[in-house]
Formats: C-alpha cells, structure tokens, sequence
C-alpha cells in the first residue's frame, strides 16, 4: 500500500513552478501549474539524469534543463526528442496548505 | 614539461576511449554550474515567440533578397555581393538556427521551432533527426572523448583539415555521402550509439526527402541548362560555410578535454553585432553550455549575471584565433596540451580533482 507524504507547503511552490522533494532515497518534482493545481512526477528526466526542478514549467509543459525534453507534467507523456519514455506521476492531494503525495 | 602524449586519443564514440570515460564516470557526469537565484534564471528562461520571430522574418527577406539579387545579376561582376551574403545567410548563418531551434528555446511555440529546424538543417545537410541525438550527446559530454559527436578539432589538431574547413569542402564530402548512405536505410555503428533504436527509421526517412530535394534540383538546373538552381540550393553548403567555422571553431578549440566544468572547455568571445545575428549570441557559449534553457535573447543578460564566475571573454575573434594558434602548434607535439584561462578572483576556482586532465599539461 502506498503511503501519502507530506512533500512541502502549498506556498512553497509558486504558480507555474516546480521544486524539488526527496524521500526516502528517492527524488520527485512538485509542480504548481498555472490554474493552481498540483501535480507531482519522478524528479528525474527519463532520457538522462538531470533534475526536472531546475527547468522550465511552461503551462502543463515541464521543459528538462540539461536537454530540453518536454514532458506534460499532469500526464507523463513524453512530447517528443530527446525524451522517449514517459515520467511517472503520483497522486497528490492538498491538505491543511500542505501538499501530500502518494509513493 | 610532463605533456607528451601518453596514448592517442581514440575519438570513435565505440572504442576505447568511450569506454574508459564510460568506466571513470565522464559520461553522463555531473557539470559544474554558477550558483543563479532561481527566480533569476526562471526570467531567463522564459520563452518568446516576438524576438525569434522579428529575426526570422528579416532572416528570410535578407536570403530571398539575395537570392533574386543572384538569378537577376547572375553573369555580371554584380552577383558577387548578392552570392557573399546569400552565401553566409544559408551556409552560416542556418547553424545558428539549427542549434536554437533544435534546443526548442528559440521561439516559445513548439512548431515554429521545428519547421525553422527542418529548414536549417536541410540547408546545413544534417540529417535533422541524427543532429538532434548528437547534439544532445555533445551536451551531455561536451568534448569527451570517445563520447561526444561534435569534437570539431581533434588532437593533435590536423591543421591542414582545419584551415580546409572554413571552405565548406571537407563537410560537404561528409554530409552529402552520409545523407546518401542514410536515405539508403544504412545508419553507422556511430550513428547508431546515439540514436535511439525507434528514432532511427525517423533518420532514414528524412535522409530520403533530403535527397529528393537535391535531385529535384540537379534536374531542374539541367533543364534549365543553368547553374543556378544548385548556385541557390545546395553549393552555398560549400562557398557560405565560413562564417560558421570561423565563429564555431571558436566554441571549444584549444581548451581542456575529458573535464565537467565548461569554464574548462568552453569559450565565451565578443563579437559584432552582425556576426552576433548570423550566430544569434552563441558567442556566449559558456554561458550555453551551463545553462542551455536560456534563450539565445538572453544569453548577453545572463553573460552579465555570471561572469564573475567565468573566464575573462575574448574580447574579440581575431583576439581568440591569436591567443589559439600558439597552442594548435604545441599540440602538434604534446597532444595533451591545452589552454587554461584564467578565473577572475570573484570566481570558484576550478577542481582539478575532479577532472581525468592533467592540470599541469595547460598554458595560461
């Protein structure tokens, strides 16, 4: 069973942003997109390994850093070179201005 | 000095020398970057369509001006100027364009970026598909060797094949054969190394189209019984190529190899304003390499945002090529030699340690 974890406060993300979390050996991306919802994936890009938090959120677009990969960071899906292989995506829920993710 | 060449570098991307970076850690490495605020780099990377557009928009009317001025005063002395500057605009200044719009940071609108890539690249003969995968390589191991696609000198540097390149020659006796042998359906081993299996029909495909358009042509000038059509498509390839090499040339050459830090092996020079518009602004080429979500718009902003950190630009071509050649020439001998350039005082210092170059093999 997967646990729900706290990764950081509602207002450590600003809109159409991303920040880093990691836990438990594990690193993520907490996305803010521009209608404030919230949205997490695997914080690693899939075509090498560079941290998403340090690119570029662009509607629901997050742009790697290293290559310019896109992915749709509320799907996953890969938007075409350099990255072929879609992020994972975990459920993320927003409580008492904290946002819990589901690992 | 303790410079001579203890084994020759193997430059292929699937022999020795790409596994011992592989086996040490250089591959796929951890780079150094200049510590910028993230709100700060966050501006810096916003996109915009409004300057790539702007500069299209002159781009296109400056080669389809040049190009009537060619077929207009084509068998007088006056076609010469129309032939210089069409000749740069499709054969130099189509790298740039390349490169932006390969990134995907050129124009905020995906498509825009990639029908100016295909356009470049067809003009450039790459193999769109293929460069994509190189030039991501080149980013990820930025002259490794072994590892990167894109190492334009090699060492010990062949001069004679470097002073050929500013004619466009020696690229086009390679990109029209790997064109050809690619629309055939044969990728290299090399290719192959760094695109990925469902990418490589994609490779072929393009490869074909490509050389439909030059067939095209070459009948089209035979019926017309005129050079012209191949003097617009295809040859500026050769007689247009040398601004490219003279500013490309400049990005990496001289500097350390088979290090993570671009300050190490990268080069940032002030340029013209023209040569700036031919290149758009890849004259700040650290600055690319640490960052290269910055759009080429915003790459003089974060030039001034980071230089503290960075080596002393060149602050001319003609200042980088002198500051070069003395080291070209040691290369010839001492293959390991490199140029070291100085940090400011406000900058990290480089870590040696951290790096299979032997630091003491550098001329500052």
């Amino acid at each position: 069973m997967a646990d729900w974890v706290e990764a950081c406060a509602v207002n450590d993300v600003e809109e159409e942003d991303v920040i880093r979390f990691d836990h438990g050996g594990r690193t993520f991306a907490i996305y803010r997109s521009p209608d404030d919802e919230f949205f997490a994936t695997d914080g690693y890009c899939t075509h090498e390994k560079a941290h998403l938090a340090d690119g570029l959120v662009m509607d629901d677009i997050i742009e790697c850093p290293k290559h310019n990969g896109r992915f749709n960071y509320k799907t996953g899906a890969a938007k075409g070179a350099p990255v072929c292989v879609n992020l994972a995506t975990y459920p993320v829920k927003v409580e008492a201005g904290k946002v819990m993710i589901q690992v | 000095m303790t410079t001579a060449a203890k084994t020759k570098r193997d430059y292929s991307l699937v022999g020795e020398s790409t596994r011992r970076a592989i086996e040490t850690g250089l591959a796929s490495a951890e780079w150094y970057h200049t510590d910028v605020p993230r709100k700060a780099m966050k501006e810096l990377m916003q996109r915009s369509d409004g300057p790539a557009i702007r500069d299209t928009i002159v781009w296109l009317a400056a080669i389809l001006g040049s190009a009537a001025g060619i077929v207009w005063f084509w068998g007088s002395w006056w076609v010469v100027p129309f032939l210089f500057v069409y000749g740069v605009l499709y054969g130099s200044s189509s790298d740039s364009r390349w490169h932006e719009c390969g990134h995907g940071t050129a124009f905020r609108t995906r498509w825009m970026n990639d029908v100016v890539y295909h356009i470049a690249s067809f003009m450039l003969m790459r193999n769109p598909v293929q460069w994509r995968w190189s030039h991501a390589r080149h980013h990820t191991d930025t002259i490794i060797v072994g590892r990167d696609a894109e190492i334009a000198v090699m060492r010990p540097p062949d001069l004679l094949k470097a002073a050929l390149a500013f004619t466009g020659i020696l690229d086009f006796r390679y990109s029209l054969p790997t064109l050809v042998r690619q629309a055939s359906g044969t990728l290299s081993e090399e290719e192959k190394s760094y695109i990925p299996e469902m990418e490589q029909r994609k490779a072929v495909i393009v490869a074909r189209w490509h050389m439909a358009v030059y067939v095209a042509t070459i009948a089209f000038a035979i019926a017309l019984g005129s050079w012209i059509p191949l003097v617009l498509v295809g040859l500026p390839r050769l007689y247009g190529t040398w601004h490219m090499v003279t500013t490309g040339l400049l990005q990496h050459i001289g500097l350390a190899d088979n290090v993570v830090d671009h300050r190490l092996n990268t080069r940032t020079v002030y340029m013209n304003p023209i040569s700036r518009f031919i290149y758009w602004n890849m004259n700040y080429h650290v600055e690319h390499h640490m960052f290269p979500m910055v759009p080429y718009h915003a790459l003089p902003r974060l030039h001034e945002l980071i230089k503290h950190d960075l080596p002393e630009p060149n602050p001319s071509m003609w200042h980088a090529y002198r500051e070069v050649w003395p080291v070209l020439l040691r290369q010839l001998k001492y293959e390991d030699f490199y140029l070291k350039r100085e940090l400011p005082p406000t900058a990290r210092p480089y870590r040696g340690e951290f790096h299979e170059v032997d630091i003491s093999a550098a001329a500052e």
